[in-house]
């Protein structure tokens, strides 16, 4: 007993040594956003910007999420910006000029999406055309696509409410007289709730096959500490509009891809064939099915977030799309999926979307040129992959 | 006066974690001979040549080099080179796409005025292939000659350099009989002009009709150099230098008993290799019975493995042109790695670091990967019931690491390859192939895997083990099959196999 007791001190000093690569991003988000929060004067943390932030991350989160799969698979796909654009506009053409019902609007775009996936897939697994080069000449055909669809009409301009309300609207409240939107917090709570829960059980397991786990003091302080961050967050909304549907949307969607990735057959082969194709293989992991999985599963949510950036934007645009696999790829690499793959999560994915979306949205916020955006969104994201590389060779 | 011998080798040791790869070895070449190295797979023939010609560097190794009457201290090939050092691997180390000339002064062109001169590279080159009379178009991309050219123009390249020592690292091994004819003339006439060969080689027909000194290794160690004009370089001479080893007793017993029935058949595998158009397996037929260890001896690139992997599923591919798999009782060639295991057939990889784990997981990812359906309720993987698992497994079969949370990559090569075997032992096959289980390992690994074969067996199951190593496939196997150049050259009952029987089956000669 005596040799396992480490002082408070030197645990969290041992911990932050050891995680030192997981928590840079959290501080690096948290960095960023009081940086933003002091230059403005106190506007970036009001409850209208974060809920603008949560909007504008959704559609790059939705992408970073798809691209952590392929990244993890070290493939890349750059052709997701412009599917997202084609397929936006796609759904506002269906929508404005032939009349189509937005759900089945949406369904069908869905499916496009399916098939855009099953080409780049094929093409990649069957025909053996590196990933790069099948989807560098997907930027041509989609971007080709998108200016196709949108030839007569220029700018559609779409009007469907239940369209628009998917990265526009909130979820509804209940009547109240304290002027903030009760179910947001009664979301915030029981967040917190179960977040508690599955961690105590998580360490009682953990503690039930004697693994290492943190002291109690720290357990407890990174449950306030994750606590309070999801009450602020929530309070925060609460006293604005409430959560926005796009922040429920991409939660979903987040759920579902991290059980699959750390819970399922899928998850542990997508991990394998990354870790080294040729071990899975041989182990009976059909590695060409995985592969053309994962390329299904980016264009379906290149469709996805092609139809929340049509929904913010309340029109589609020939422009639309335009650097979104950018985004994208960088959020994942900054969210540490691992340059030489085999390496990633899916929830990190969106802390590396919340730092991009938190850099354009704060800079949008000073006014600072597009220009000088840009370059510092690629020197933030050298950065943060230099550093994941030298502390991964280590 | 000038010393008789161009190089020798004094008491070089060279040790690797956990394994002596080379003990005191002592090596002398003349000035102008041709002189071959032989040895079993791991006898240390390669090792040598690498702390030759820099690959490990000064230091590394204890002893000394003495090349041309001084001590070297070579911390490069490129130091080795400046010498007047080349070595001529297996894999050649030409680039396929670009032209023989380029290929031959690549890394030391002819410059002139600060430009690389290409005219003169072209005649010099013209010259180069001269010497080793290869009458082709120097601008040719090297990817358009064979295999037997493209090693003429690698000694082209050496000779561009003036080397004085040209090693050749079985250059013959996947040559045609013409080509290799005409390398070994070629070598004669590299002799005529001063240069000195060393040659590594299985082929002891090619050794005896070009070596003038012959040198046998034998685990790290020198047993003997013949003289060919005095000594006896009969290949039954050198075979009996090569094995020559009393069996220990590292291998554990087990209960002798009757075997079942026939579990695992092939029968007359031909298979090619589609990327060379070469017949890597001919007329293959082989089986193991219930409660059966069988051997597959043979030297590397005898074609065991190819064969393994044809059988466990075909994952690379090859082109199978006859002959079938007969296992349960049905005859059935498996369409991928996955149709085998559910059939009950395990194969554990020869390169675990390469195609048999995956490095950066966990010891609990490893060991469920291959049966993940077993550990699945519904949708999602029962991590409580994988922790069993793999705490199990880790305990039964002894895998050394603070818990089931290590990464592979930092476990031992023992120990990743308990891994392996328990990965392998999950997926509850009838049948395992194990390929080289104990390369790289050290002894006491070793006989935990001994062991475990043993009980395996004893539970019924029967394995195929491939075996580079002599002593391991006549301690282990019940019956045993030899493998040279892609055809069985013999099936042995473990108690008539000797070590000279099967090294002449091996090496195939009569």
């Amino acid at each position: 007993m005596e040799t396992k007791k480490k002082s408070f001190g030197s645990e969290v000093a041992e911990l932050l040594k050891n995680n030192v690569k997981s928590y840079m991003m959290y501080f690096a988000l948290v960095i960023i956003m009081l940086v933003f929060q002091i230059w403005s004067g106190g506007k970036f943390f009001k409850a209208s910007n974060i809920t603008n932030l949560f909007n504008q991350a959704a559609y790059v989160g939705v992408l970073a999420i798809g691209m952590t799969l392929i990244l993890i698979l070290k493939h890349i796909d750059l052709s997701v910006g412009y599917v997202a654009g084609f397929t936006g506009a796609l759904a506002a053409i269906l929508m404005q000029r032939d009349g189509v019902n937005e759900w089945l609007a949406i369904l069908i775009v869905l499916v496009v999406g399916l098939v855009i996936g099953l080409y780049q897939g094929l093409t990649v697994t069957r025909l053996g055309v590196p990933a790069f080069v099948v989807t560098l000449a997907g930027m041509f055909i989609f971007r080709g696509l998108l200016s196709r669809t949108l030839a007569e009409s220029g700018t559609v301009v779409v009007s469907q409410k239940g369209f628009l309300a998917l990265c526009n609207g909130f979820i509804p409240d209940i009547p109240n007289k304290l002027g903030i939107h009760m179910v947001t917090m009664i979301v915030g709570v029981l967040g917190v709730i179960i977040v508690i829960l599955s961690q105590i059980k998580n360490r009682k397991n953990k503690q039930k096959y004697q693994f290492e786990v943190v002291s109690t003091p720290i357990f407890v302080i990174g449950m306030i500490l994750v606590s309070a961050v999801i009450l602020a967050i929530c309070w925060v909304l609460a006293t604005y509009r409430g959560i926005p549907w796009s922040a429920v949307i991409v939660g979903v969607i987040l759920l579902i891809y991290t059980f699959m990735l750390s819970k399922t057959k899928l998850g542990r082969y997508i991990y394998g064939i990354g870790g080294n194709d040729q071990a899975a293989e041989l182990s009976g992991v059909n590695v060409k099915q995985v592969t053309l999985f994962a390329f299904c599963s980016m264009s379906v949510l290149a469709a996805v977030a092609g139809i929340l950036y049509t929904s913010r934007l309340s029109s589609a645009t020939p422009t639309a799309g335009n650097g979104f696999e950018l985004d994208a790829i960088a959020s994942s690499y900054i969210g540490g999926t691992a340059v030489s793959g085999g390496v990633g999560k899916v929830t990190n994915a969106i802390i590396g979307t919340f730092v991009i979306m938190a850099l354009t949205n704060g800079m949008n916020l000073m006014m600072v040129d597009i220009s000088y955006q840009y370059i510092v969104k690629g020197l933030i994201f050298i950065i943060a992959v230099a550093f994941d590389v030298r502390t991964r060779n280590k | 006066m000038e010393n008789e011998y161009i190089l020798e080798m004094r008491n070089i040791t060279k040790e690797f974690p956990g394994v002596k790869a080379l003990d005191n070895v002592n090596f002398k070449v003349r000035k102008g001979e041709i002189h071959c190295l032989v040895g079993e797979n791991g006898a240390g023939k390669s090792t040598l040549m690498k702390v030759l010609s820099g690959v490990w560097k000064y230091g590394t190794y204890t002893g000394d080099i003495v090349y041309e009457g001084e001590v070297q201290k070579f911390h490069s090939i490129a130091d080795s080179e400046a010498k007047g050092i080349a070595i001529i691997y297996q894999e050649l180390a030409l680039f396929p796409e670009l032209p023989i000339y380029e290929n031959i002064y690549f890394g030391h062109e002819i410059m002139s005025a600060g430009q690389v001169n290409w005219n003169e590279t072209i005649v010099k080159a013209k010259e180069m292939l001269q010497k080793v009379r290869l009458n082709v178009d120097p601008s040719m991309p090297v990817k358009r000659l064979n295999t037997g050219n493209q090693q003429l123009v690698e000694i082209a390249k050496a000779l561009s350099k003036n080397c004085k020592l040209i090693i050749f690292d079985e250059p013959t091994s996947s040559l045609n009989e013409d080509d290799s004819k005409n390398l070994l003339d070629i070598m004669r006439e590299l002799k005529e002009q001063g240069i000195t060969c060393i040659m590594i080689s299985h082929k002891l027909r090619e050794v005896t009709a070009i070596a003038d000194t012959i040198t046998v290794l034998r685990d790290g160690s020198t047993i003997c150099s013949l003289d060919a004009k005095t000594d006896d370089i009969s290949e039954s001479n050198i075979i009996r230098n090569m094995v020559g080893r009393s069996i220990d007793d590292v291998y554990p017993k087990r209960e002798k008993h009757d075997f079942g029935e026939v579990m695992f058949e092939i029968k007359n595998l031909t298979v090619e290799d589609p990327k060379t158009g070469r017949e890597i397996l001919k007329n293959v037929s082989l089986n193991v019975r219930k409660g059966e260890i069988v051997g597959l001896q043979g030297l590397m690139g005898a074609g065991r493995t190819e064969c393994a992997l044809t059988v466990f599923g075909n994952p690379y591919g090859y082109k199978i042109k006859s002959g079938e798999v007969i296992m349960n009782g049905k005859s059935k060639m498996f369409k991928s790695p996955k149709e085998a295991i559910k059939s009950g057939l395990a194969y554990v990889s020869e390169d675990r670091k390469g195609n048999g784990l995956v490095l950066i997981q966990d010891i609990r990812y490893n060991t469920t990967l291959a049966n993940l359906k077993a550990i699945a309720s519904g949708l999602s993987i029962d991590s409580n019931k994988e922790i069993v698992i793999a705490n199990k497994y880790k305990d039964e079969i002894n895998i050394k690491a603070p818990s089931i949370e290590q990464k592979v990559n930092n476990l031992s090569g023992g120990n990743q390859q308990k891994v392996q075997i328990a990965k392998w032992l999950f997926t509850q096959p009838k049948v395992l192939i194990l390929d080289e289980p104990t390369r790289g390992i050290d002894v006491g690994a070793k006989l935990e895997i001994y062991t475990l074969m043993n009980k395996m067996v004893e539970e019924g199951m029967c394995i195929i083990m491939i075996s580079s190593e002599l002593p391991e496939v006549l301690g282990m196997s019940d019956r045993l099959y030899v493998m040279s150049e892609g055809q069985i050259t013999g099936e042995l009952d473990a108690s008539e196999a000797t070590e000279e029987k099967v090294m002449k089956m091996a090496i195939n000669s009569d």
